[in-house]
C-alpha cells in the first residue's frame, strides 16, 4: 500500500519540488495537528532557551534582552567569585550523591525481594501501600515530617519513651541531611521498583528452571539470572540519574530546608529562586542555570559515552 | 506443566527466607501508612493533648473541632474547589496537545519527522531553566493570572512519547483497512486509534492530575493573589506557619504572628491528600501499566 503511494508519483515523472508540495499536501491534516504543539515548544521550550542570552548581559527589566548591555562573561566571573554560589553548588553535588549512594540501590533491592514473594493477592496490596508516597507532593510530605520529626512529634516521643535523648532532627545539620536522605528513599522507593518488576517479567523463565534442576541457591538465582538480567535497565537509570547530579528538583529542599540548616539546604534550585526572583538579579541566577544545564548535559554524555565504551547499553 | 510454570516452587513449604522477605516488606508498608494514621490522629485530638505530647496513633481527647473550623472557613472550601477545576482544566489541555502531538508523529513517512522528533526531545535534556520562564512567563502578562499555571507546563515531551510509543504499537492493519475504506487521518484518529488507546489515555491523564494537584513551585513563582493560590500553596502557608525555621525564604511564606496550632496543620495535610486517597486505589493499575509501556519500548 504505501509502496505504491509512494512510487506512483516517480512514475509519472513529478520533479523534486513538486513531490515535496505534494507530501506536505496529503499530510495537510497531520500537519494541522501538530501546530498547536509545536507553538507550544517554541513558546514555552525554546523561548526560554533564548532568554539564556541574559547571562550574558546586565539584564534590565524595563530594556529586554534587546536593549540589555552585554557584559560578555562578566556574570559568570562575578558568581564565580561568591562564596555563597559554591556552597549551593557542594550541597547540590552532596545531596545528590548520597540520593544516589542510599536512594539508587533501594528500588532494586525491593523489586528482587518483591519477586520471590509468591502470594500474588499479598503482593498487590503491599505494592499499592508502596507506591503511595510517590503520589504525595513535597508540601505534603514536608508538613508530614515537620509533624512526626519536630521536638514535640512521635519520633521523638518515641526516642523519650525508650530513655533516650531526643535528638533535634529538623534544626541540627547532620541529623537534618539523614532525614532528608531517608525521606527521599521512602518516597521513591516503591515507586522505583516499576520499572524493575517490569524488567525482571522480561527473564526468560527457563533459566530458573535450568538452575532449579541444578540445585542453585535462592541467592545465586537473583546474583546470576536476575541482576544480570535487569542490568541493562540498571544502566539506563544510571545514566539519567548521573546526568542529574547538579540539577536537583526545587520543592524537596525548599520545603524541608530552613534557616537553622541552610548551611546544608541551600541549593543551587533554591539559590536561583532567592537571587533571582526574590532578589531580582536575573542575569546571576540566569547564569547559574546554564551553568547547571551544560554540565548538566556534559555529565549526561560522559556517563552515556563511558557507558558504550563498556559495551553496555546507552539512553542513544 | 502449567502449574510448574507459573509457580516456581509448587508446594513447598515457607522457609525462613520467605517469612524474613514478608517482614520486611510489611515493614516498609507500614512506614507508608504510619504517617497519615498520626496525621489523623493528630487532627482529630484536643490541642492541649498533642502539645503534652500524649498523641500516638490514636487521638487523644477525640474532638472534630478542627475540621469544623476547617470546613467552615469559605477560604479553604474554596481553594479545594478551585484546584480540582485547575486540575481538571490542566489534563484536558495537556491531553489535547499530546494527542494532537503524538498521533502525527506516528506516520514514518511525514515530512520533517525525525527533526520535529529530536527537537521534542532535545528539550529533555537541555531547558532554559527557572529565570527565563519567569521573565517569558512575566513578558506574557501571565504573572497572577490562572494562565500561568495551565500554559508553562502544558505537555509533557516524556508523556507524549509514551502515547507515541502506544500508538505505534497498535496493528498497522487496523488503520490500512480504514484507509482503504476512505477514512481520513482524523477519522481514523478519532474513530479507531484514540478508542484503542482510553488505557493509556486514561494514565496519561492521572499523570497530568497528580502532577498538577501536587504541584507547588510554579505557583509559588507566579502567583501572588490569594484567591489564585491553588491547594499545595495554600496547605505550605498554613504549614510554614509560625515554624521559626523558615526564614530561609524569605518570610513570604508565613502568616505573620498568627498561630497554627498542630491538629489544624495535620487536619490540612488530610484535606489535600484525602482528593488523592480517594481515586488513588482505584488507579493505581493504569500508573503501573502506563509506567511499562514506556519502560519496556521507550
Amino acid at each position: 500500500m504505501k509502496a505504491v503511494l509512494n512510487s506512483q508519483p516517480n512514475q509519472v515523472g513529478i520533479k523534486r519540488g513538486k513531490l515535496f508540495l505534494l507530501r506536505i499536501k496529503r499530510d495537510a491534516l497531520l500537519y494541522a495537528l501538530l501546530l498547536l504543539p509545536i507553538a507550544y515548544i517554541a513558546i514555552f521550550k525554546y523561548a526560554p532557551i533564548y532568554g539564556l542570552i541574559m547571562a550574558f548581559q546586565d539584564y534590565n527589566i524595563f530594556e529586554g534582552i534587546r536593549g540589555s548591555e552585554w557584559v560578555g562573561l562578566d556574570v559568570f566571573r562575578f558568581i564565580f567569585e561568591q562564596d555563597s554560589f559554591y556552597r549551593a553548588l557542594k550541597n547540590t553535588l552532596v545531596l545528590n550523591v548520597l540520593d544516589l549512594i542510599a536512594g539508587f540501590p533501594a528500588p532494586i533491592l525491593l523489586a528482587i525481594l518483591l519477586n520471590e514473594v509468591g502470594q500474588a493477592r499479598f503482593k498487590k496490596i503491599t505494592q499499592t501501600v508502596l507506591y503511595l508516597p510517590h503520589f504525595m507532593s513535597w508540601v505534603i510530605i514536608g508538613g508530614i515530617v515537620y509533624l512526626m520529626f519536630s521536638n514535640s512529634g512521635m519520633v521523638n516521643h518515641f526516642i523519650a519513651a525508650l530513655g533516650l535523648e531526643k535528638i533535634e532532627f529538623l534544626s541540627q545539620k547532620v541529623p537534618w541531611l539523614i532525614t532528608y536522605i531517608f525521606v527521599g528513599v521512602w518516597q521513591n522507593i516503591g515507586w522505583g521498583t516499576i520499572i524493575y518488576l517490569a524488567a525482571i517479567t522480561g527473564i526468560n523463565k527457563e533459566l530458573y528452571e535450568a538452575s532449579d534442576m541444578d540445585g542453585c541457591s535462592r541467592l545465586r538465582k537473583m546474583w546470576h539470572i536476575t541482576l544480570p538480567g535487569i542490568k541493562p535497565t540498571i544502566n539506563i537509570l544510571l545514566i539519567l540519574q548521573i546526568g542529574r547530579m547538579v540539577s536537583i528538583g526545587f520543592d524537596r529542599p525548599f520545603v524541608m530546608g530552613n534557616s537553622l540548616v541552610s548551611e546544608y539546604s541551600d541549593v543551587i534550585s533554591t539559590f536561583v529562586y532567592r537571587v533571582g526572583i526574590s532578589s531580582g538579579d536575573f542575569s546571576q541566577a540566569t547564569a547559574v542555570g546554564l551553568f547547571q544545564s551544560v554540565v548538566g548535559l556534559t555529565l549526561l554524555i560522559g556517563a552515556n559515552y563511558i557507558a558504550k565504551k563498556l559495551g553496555e547499553d546507552g539512553i542513544w | 506443566m502449567v502449574k510448574l510454570v507459573k509457580n516456581v516452587r509448587p508446594g513447598k513449604k515457607m522457609s525462613v527466607a520467605d517469612i524474613a522477605i514478608l517482614v520486611f516488606i510489611v515493614a516498609l508498608s507500614f512506614t507508608c501508612i504510619v504517617p497519615f494514621l498520626y496525621m489523623i490522629a493528630l487532627s482529630l485530638s484536643s490541642n492541649e493533648a498533642i502539645v503534652a505530647q500524649k498523641v500516638g496513633l490514636w487521638p487523644v481527647d477525640f474532638t472534630i473541632e478542627t475540621y469544623k473550623t476547617i470546613l467552615s472557613d469559605m477560604d479553604m472550601l474554596y481553594t479545594l474547589g478551585y484546584s480540582i477545576v485547575l486540575t481538571i482544566v490542566f489534563t484536558v489541555v495537556c491531553m489535547f496537545l499530546t494527542i494532537c502531538a503524538a498521533y502525527p508523529l506516528t506516520k514514518k513517512r511525514l515530512w520533517g519527522r525525525n527533526f520535529i522528533l529530536s527537537a521534542l526531545v532535545f528539550t529533555m535534556y537541555f531547558s532554559g531553566g527557572l529565570i527565563p520562564s519567569y521573565i517569558l512567563v512575566k513578558n506574557l502578562g501571565m504573572m497572577n493570572t490562572v494562565w500561568s499555571l495551565i500554559l508553562p507546563g502544558a505537555m509533557s515531551v516524556f508523556n507524549l512519547i509514551i502515547l507515541k510509543t502506544f500508538f505505534t504499537s497498535l496493528p498497522e492493519s487496523l488503520e490500512e483497512s480504514a484507509s482503504i475504506d476512505g477514512c481520513s487521518d482524523l477519522g481514523i484518529l478519532l474513530r479507531i486509534v484514540l478508542p484503542l488507546s482510553l488505557p493509556s489515555i486514561a494514565t496519561l491523564s492521572l499523570f497530568y492530575a497528580v502532577d498538577r494537584w501536587n504541584g507547588f513551585q510554579d505557583a509559588l513563582f507566579y502567583i501572588t493573589k490569594k484567591e489564585l493560590y491553588p491547594m499545595q500553596l495554600k496547605l505550605y502557608q498554613i504549614i510554614s506557619a509560625n515554624q521559626q525555621l523558615d526564614s530561609q525564604q524569605g518570610g513570604e511564606g508565613s502568616i505573620g504572628s498568627f498561630i497554627v496550632p498542630e491538629s489544624l496543620k495535620a487536619a490540612s495535610v488530610m484535606f489535600t491528600t484525602v482528593p488523592i486517597l480517594l481515586i488513588y486505589p482505584k488507579l493505581q493499575k493504569y500508573f503501573v501499566d502506563g509506567v511499562m509501556t514506556g519502560a519496556i519500548k521507550g
